[in-house]
C-alpha cells in the first residue's frame, strides 16, 4: 500500500488545497498519471501519481487545506501488501465509498443502497434533504458516529446539482474550444480532464479570430477576480522566499562575457536542416551548457540545509519564467545534465507554455538543485540575481548581442552574452563560482557536444 | 498552388497567430508599426511558437533568416504578401 502525499511544489509551499479528485476509490492508475488537481499560492497544480496501482481509499476531500506531506489518498500497489505484513490501514469505511460515488454519479444517479439505519440524522436533516431531493443514504456523514451534519448535506447538494462534468475539465475544455457535453468519458462517471484533452484535437484548430476575441473577452471577466487573488498570493509567495534569500545568504557575485560565435553558427545551421517544430532556441544551449557544469563543479548544485551543503545527485534545472501578467513560477528540467538537446527543448517549450497557461504539473514543480533566469529576451545585459533558497546558486543569462570582440589579435563583430553566477558564499567561495563559469564558456565553445 | 494574398488576409492570419501565444492580447489596438516582440512580451519560446502557426497558416516553412520581417503587424504583412501562400487558409 503506499500513500499518495501533498508534494512540495516549491520551496516556498508549506500547504496546499485539493481543489479536485481526478480518481476515485478502485480506478486504476499509472506512475505519472494526473490525480488531482492542487491549488497552492502560486498555481492550480495538476499533481501527478508516483505510483502504479489502484486507488484505495481518498484520505483528503475536496477544498481542504493540508500540509506538505500529509497523506491524500492510498493507493494498492502491485503486488499487494506482502504476506505477514500488518494491513497500514483498515480497509475502506463504505462511507468513503460513498461519498466517492456520490460525487462522480451522473444524472440519473443511482446511488449505491446502504443502510439508513447506520447513519444518525436529525430530523432538520432530513427536512433539508428532502427540501433539496437529496437522498440521505448516498450522503457521507462527517459529524460524531458518522452523523450527517448541514455541512455534508450541503456539499451533498452541490454535488447533485453539479453536472456530469469535473469543474477542471470544464475550464480545460473552454480553453480548449471543446463542447464537454459531446465527450464521452472513458470511463464510468463524469467527462474529467483526461477526456477533454483526448477529445480535444492535437493542434487546436484556430477558431475564426471574432469569436475567440468575444470568448476570451467572457472568460477574462469571469476569471478576473481569481487571478487577482492569485497574483496577491503568488507576490507574497516571492516576497517571502526573496527575504528569506536575501537575510540568510551571503551571495557572492561573479560575471563573464561569453563569445557565442561557434554556438550560434551551430545554431542557424542546425535550424535550417530540421522542421520548425524542432528547431532550438540560444536559451536552450545556455541551459544545457549550465546544467553540464553544474554537474562538473558539484559545490553549487544542490542545497544548503541546517547548516551543511547537501549535493544533489542530479541536475534538476529551475528556470525561472516569467507569467504573462506579473509574478514567476519555475518549472523544473530534471536530469537536465543528461538530456539530450531535443527532448530539453520540448520539455522546456512544454513545462513553460504549462505554467504560463496557469496549468502546471507536479512533475514541472519538483525543487530545483540550482536555478536559471534568462532576462535575455528582455534586452537586458546582465543580471544580479537573487538565490532562491535552500539552492546554493542562481545562473543569469543576458541578452544574446553583437559587439566588437578580438579574436586571434583581430576586431570582428561576435555574438555575445554576459553569464552571472550568484552563489552562497557559506556553502562555495569565488575559485568555484570562477571555474563554473569558466566550464559554461567552455561548453558553448563546443555545442556540437552539447 | 502559390496565389498572392491580400493584405487583409494576411493580417488576420498574423492575428490568429498571435492570439494562440498570448490569448487575451489586444492586437488590433497595436499600431501597424509597433515591434510585436516587445509589445505582446514574446520570449524566444513564443516567438517559435508565433513561427510555427503563421508558417502552418500560410503553408510555408519560414526560415530564421526571415524572423527580422516579422517584427511588426505591417512588415509581417508585407513579408507575406511578398511570399504568398501555397495552402490558403482562412
Amino acid at each position: 500500500m503506499a500513500e499518495f502525499r501533498m508534494p512540495s511544489l516549491g520551496a516556498d509551499m508549506e500547504q496546499g488545497t485539493v481543489v479536485e479528485w481526478l480518481v476515485k476509490p478502485g480506478d486504476p492508475v499509472r506512475r505519472g498519471d494526473i490525480v488531482a488537481v492542487v491549488d497552492t499560492a502560486k498555481a492550480a497544480v495538476e499533481v501527478e501519481c508516483f505510483d502504479t496501482g489502484v486507488v484505495e481509499r481518498l484520505l483528503v476531500g475536496e477544498g481542504e487545506v493540508v500540509p506538505v506531506g500529509t497523506p491524500l489518498a492510498l493507493i494498492a500497489t502491485e503486488p499487494a501488501a506482502a504476506p505477514g505484513e500488518p494491513a497500514p490501514e483498515p480497509m475502506p469505511e463504505p462511507a468513503e465509498r460513498v461519498e466517492a460515488e456520490v460525487r462522480v454519479e451522473p444524472a440519473p444517479r443511482r446511488p449505491r443502497p446502504r443502510p439508513v439505519a447506520a447513519v444518525p440524522v436529525t430530523p432538520i436533516i432530513r427536512k433539508l434533504a428532502a427540501e433539496a431531493g437529496i437522498d440521505l443514504s448516498t450522503v457521507h456523514g462527517t459529524g460524531r458516529g458518522g452523523a450527517i451534519t448541514r455541512h455534508d448535506l450541503a456539499r451533498a447538494v452541490h454535488h447533485a446539482e453539479r453536472p456530469a462534468v469535473t469543474p477542471y475539465a470544464r475550464r480545460l475544455a473552454a480553453e480548449l474550444g471543446v463542447d464537454p457535453a459531446a465527450i464521452e468519458p472513458a470511463r464510468a462517471g463524469p467527462v474529467r480532464a483526461a477526456d477533454v484533452r483526448a477529445a480535444a484535437p492535437a493542434e487546436p484548430a484556430p477558431p475564426p479570430v471574432a469569436s475567440t476575441v468575444a470568448s476570451t473577452a467572457a472568460s477574462t471577466a469571469a476569471t478576473r477576480a481569481a487571478e487577482q487573488r492569485r497574483t496577491t498570493d503568488m507576490r507574497a509567495a516571492i516576497a517571502e522566499l526573496m527575504s528569506r534569500a536575501n537575510r540568510e545568504i551571503p551571495h557572492y557575485h561573479l560575471a563573464s562575457t561569453i563569445d557565442l560565435g561557434t554556438a550560434m553558427a551551430w545554431l542557424h545551421a542546425h535550424n535550417r536542416a530540421v522542421p520548425v517544430a524542432e528547431r532550438l532556441v540560444p536559451a536552450v544551449l545556455m541551459l544545457k551548457a549550465t546544467a553540464r557544469a553544474a554537474a562538473e563543479v558539484g559545490e553549487l548544485n544542490g542545497h544548503w540545509l541546517d547548516g551543511t551543503f547537501h549535493a544533489a545527485s542530479t541536475v534538476d534545472l529551475g528556470v525561472a519564467t516569467a507569467l504573462r501578467g506579473g509574478g514567476l513560477l519555475v518549472p523544473v528540467l530534471r536530469d537536465a545534465a543528461a538530456t539530450p538537446l531535443t527532448e530539453l527543448m520540448y520539455r522546456l517549450r512544454d513545462g513553460v507554455a504549462r505554467v504560463r497557461a496557469g496549468r502546471p504539473r507536479s512533475s514541472d514543480l519538483v525543487p530545483a538543485s540550482i536555478t536559471v533566469t534568462n532576462l535575455g529576451d528582455l534586452g537586458v545585459d546582465l543580471v544580479h540575481g537573487v538565490i532562491h533558497p535552500p539552492q546554493v546558486a542562481l545562473v543569469g543569462f543576458g541578452a544574446v548581442v553583437e559587439r566588437p570582440w578580438a579574436v586571434d589579435g583581430l576586431l570582428g563583430v561576435r555574438p555575445v552574452v554576459t553569464v552571472t553566477l550568484a552563489a552562497d558564499h557559506r556553502a562555495t567561495d569565488g575559485a568555484i563560482g570562477g571555474r563554473f563559469l569558466h566550464a559554461i564558456e567552455g561548453m558553448l565553445q563546443r555545442p556540437e557536444e552539447l | 498552388m502559390n496565389r498572392i494574398i491580400d493584405d487583409r488576409v494576411a493580417a488576420e492570419l498574423v492575428t490568429a497567430s498571435l492570439l494562440t501565444i498570448v490569448p487575451d492580447a489586444d492586437v488590433g489596438s497595436l499600431g501597424e508599426h509597433t515591434d510585436l516582440r516587445d509589445s505582446l512580451e514574446l520570449d524566444s519560446l513564443d516567438f517559435l511558437s508565433f513561427v510555427e502557426q503563421l508558417g502552418r497558416r500560410s503553408g510555408r516553412r519560414i526560415d530564421e533568416d526571415d524572423y527580422d520581417r516579422l517584427r511588426t503587424m505591417h512588415s509581417c504583412v508585407e513579408y507575406l504578401c511578398e511570399h504568398g501562400m501555397s495552402r490558403p487558409q482562412p
